[in-house]
């Protein structure tokens, strides 16, 4: 929801980036306002992922100009857990297998290194439980997952699943799901989409990474923005998502005066 | 035609391989000088005598041997200790002493049996457990030094200083729940000891048992251990053996496992190992009958400087053996670690399932690992598999955590710790596993 006046959670300001020396993102702009949902859309190596990972402070992806603050501080120079303590979250478009560490394991000590950032008490083992319990709830997930070594043998939709439920958890500013919906059937989809819509509030904000207009049907979009060499080429409301559905992405890249890929 | 060359007297005496003939002459001599608590042990001692003079001390260039270098060991003067005086109190064994065995202890001090030390209470009927010493009357002429492979020089070294063992006999049909802890410390200070432990264990038929075998040190000198256990597991009967190998830094290990399994029979070894600047652990699995269950997990962390040796052998003979290997490897700083595993499946050994993994996890640049997995199969009608890998953190797995809020540090603690835990769950005793767990850190 668009909220007037609301904290400019997310701006980014002409980032470049470079993986392996192999410039990626090429002058990207963005801001993102407390309570909004952002979609951006973009046809493959646009460099969608590569500013997802960004975000999040992967150590491959360097930051080679422009600015990112997020709540007006500047990303540069912080750790990926700093930004995970502060408030970023990164949904993975390919979670990781973990084996031998368990699911609750795990959540709890993410949960609690966000507590312990904050000056809050930890958690112990049994509130935690119950918290997590509650948790579950979001995502329709059996507490047997919470035994399981993380993500291991879990299926595309329960890794998905699973990272809306540290979402959930961690209750993040600023929620980034990158292609989130890639790969699930219709009801894992409606299962994510729920939750990512449950957790949505007019505190926080969300940047959806997607291939597929699909998605949309299930969260409803504020701003679509059209990503494609690097930058966001166009931005405009869900019409403009079912548009390049339609009409595919060179119409857009042709109207911005980016050579087209034959 | 040879030529001659006289040789030159300083050059002659500073030959490595002169080196080494003086060196086992003296471990053959000090081992010659124990008294053995025993008559019966004698002619055992006299034939494997005669057995190591037959070898030379082995170097890089045997094969089995290639990447284990024993040179350092010979520039140790070791003294066959062995004196009761050792002054070690039950305090000192607090950090090995296991709650789930605490009436079912045997504890030698530098190869020789502490019965202050040990406690064998309450036992059920039928259950032998006890340092050969105390026990004239079992006849154990057929296991004793009878396994496959005995003549191997440090196997015969060791039963030349035979002078005593810890034994664990099982009757049929008993099944001993509470597990036995078989512990052998070293003193080792400013003399450097040479300690040849032994243990024998008796699973008769239908029996099941749980053995704990492990090394530890109070001392933080040097010491050799060469350590040889035998372990009988007859038909349909079941032994679960774990092996902690936690010496000093500063210790060297040579141990071995023999196990021969009768028909029907299982048996698990979970071998640790952790200390020691140069250990080797020879396991042999001799299978005899049909339908025979044989599960090796080890897991070896090596740091510093050390070099860790997992040498491997599982005999197949008759149809329908299942066999799993799991061998997991932490190596870090320069450490080097060295795992070679054979499974040898003959014609007759049709209907089995062998599988072997060995997986490597090096945190250094300059951690070495070798590794050769080796199948022979010779069956055609057989499921098997085998293989080795060796990887390092996944910068990937470090981040994910990260972009969790955990921090650099603790993400891969986290994931060293998730590496070595498959194994360390294997584990049957809680109180060791979690001591263990706490070794990673």
């Amino acid at each position: 929801m668009i909220i007037e006046n609301s904290e400019v959670i997310l701006s980014v300001k002409n980032l470049t980036a470079d993986v392996d020396g192999i410039p990626i993102l090429k002058g990207l702009s963005l801001e993102v306002k407390s309570g909004e949902i952002h979609a951006i859309m973009g046809p493959n190596g646009s460099g969608k992922s590569t500013f997802s990972k960004v975000l999040a402070g992967h150590p491959d992806y360097e930051v080679t100009g422009g600015e990112i603050l997020f709540r007006g501080q500047d990303l540069a120079e912080l750790e990926p857990e700093d930004r995970a303590r502060s408030g970023i979250f990164l949904a993975f478009q390919y979670p990781l297998e973990i084996p031998g560490v368990s699911n609750l394991d795990f959540l709890r000590v993410a949960y609690n290194s966000k507590r312990k950032h904050l000056g809050e008490e930890e958690l112990d083992a049994f509130d935690f439980d119950e918290l997590v319990q509650q948790k579950l709830d979001v995502v329709k997930m059996d507490a047997s997952f919470l035994n399981r070594s993380v993500n291991e043998g879990f299926s595309g939709g329960e890794k998905k699943r699973n990272e809306i439920l540290q979402m959930a958890l961690l209750e993040p500013k600023l929620a980034i799901l990158d292609e989130t919906d890639s790969g699930l059937d219709i009801d894992a989809l409606r299962i994510v989409a729920n939750g990512v819509n449950q957790l949505s509030n007019p505190d926080n904000a969300t940047v959806l990474i997607t291939h597929y207009q699909r998605l949309l049907n299930y969260i409803e979009p504020d701003y679509v923005h059209i990503m494609a060499n690097g930058r966001i080429l166009r931005t405009g409301t869900k019409e403009l998502a079912l548009e390049v559905e339609e009409r595919g992405y060179d119409w857009v890249l042709e109207e911005a005066g980016e050579v087209v890929a034959s | 035609m040879t030529i001659q060359v006289s040789p030159n007297p300083i050059a002659a005496e500073l030959t490595p391989a002169m080196k080494r003939d003086a060196f086992l002459a003296h471990l053959l001599d000090l081992a010659k000088q124990t008294q053995p608590t025993q008559a019966w042990l004698t002619s055992l001692r006299d034939r494997a005598s005669e057995q190591v003079q037959s070898h030379s001390f082995p170097t890089t260039r045997n094969e089995e041997w290639r990447f284990t270098d024993l040179s350092p060991l010979l520039e140790v003067p070791f003294t066959e200790v062995g004196s009761r005086e050792s002054g070690v109190g039950l305090d000192a064994l607090d950090r090995f002493v296991l709650p789930e065995a605490v009436n079912c202890r045997l504890v030698f001090v530098d190869g020789v049996y502490a019965p202050e030390l040990s406690s064998i209470a309450d036992l059920p009927d039928g259950l032998t457990v006890g340092a050969l010493s105390n026990l004239p009357d079992l006849k154990l002429d057929t296991y004793l030094g009878q396994q496959p492979n005995s003549d191997e020089l440090f196997t015969a070294l060791n039963t030349v200083g035979l002078i005593d063992a810890a034994i664990v006999w099982v009757p049929k049909n008993l099944e001993v729940e509470t597990p036995i802890h078989l512990l052998f410390v070293s003193t080792a200070g400013d003399t450097p000891t040479f300690v040849q432990p032994r243990c024998l264990i008796i699973a008769e038929p239908n029996s099941s048992a749980t053995i704990v075998e492990e090394y530890g040190a109070i001392g933080q000198g040097q010491s050799f251990t060469n350590a040889v256990t035998e372990i009988w597991v007859e038909g349909n009967a079941e032994v679960s053996h774990t092996r902690v190998q936690r010496e000093s830094d500063s210790a060297f290990h040579i141990g071995k496992t023999a196990v021969s399994q009768a028909r029907d029979s299982r048996y698990t070894c979970n071998a640790i190992s952790l200390g020691a600047a140069i250990s080797r652990h020879h396991l042999e699995i001799y299978q005899a009958g049909e339908q025979i269950q044989t599960t090796l997990n080890g897991l070896t962390i090596a740091k510093g400087t050390q070099l860790a040796d997992t040498h491997s052998k599982i005999a197949l003979t008759q149809p329908y053996a299942t066999t799993n290997q799991l061998h997991k490897c932490i190596v870090d700083d320069r450490a080097h670690v060295v795992f070679n595993g054979k499974v040898s499946v003959p014609q007759a050994a049709q209907l089995t399932n062998a599988g072997q993994l060995n997986q490597n996890l090096l945190l250094s640049s300059k951690a070495r690992v070798d590794t050769k997995p080796q199948l022979e199969i010779v069956a055609d009608n057989v499921k098997c598999t085998h293989g080795a890998t060796v990887g390092q953190l996944e910068a990937d797995e470090v981040f994910y955590l990260q972009s969790r809020g955990i921090d650099a540090e603790s993400a891969r603690n986290l994931l060293i710790y998730a590496f070595a835990i498959e194994i360390m769950n294997e584990i049957p005793i809680e109180s060791l596993r979690d001591r263990l767990a706490k070794c990673l850190r």
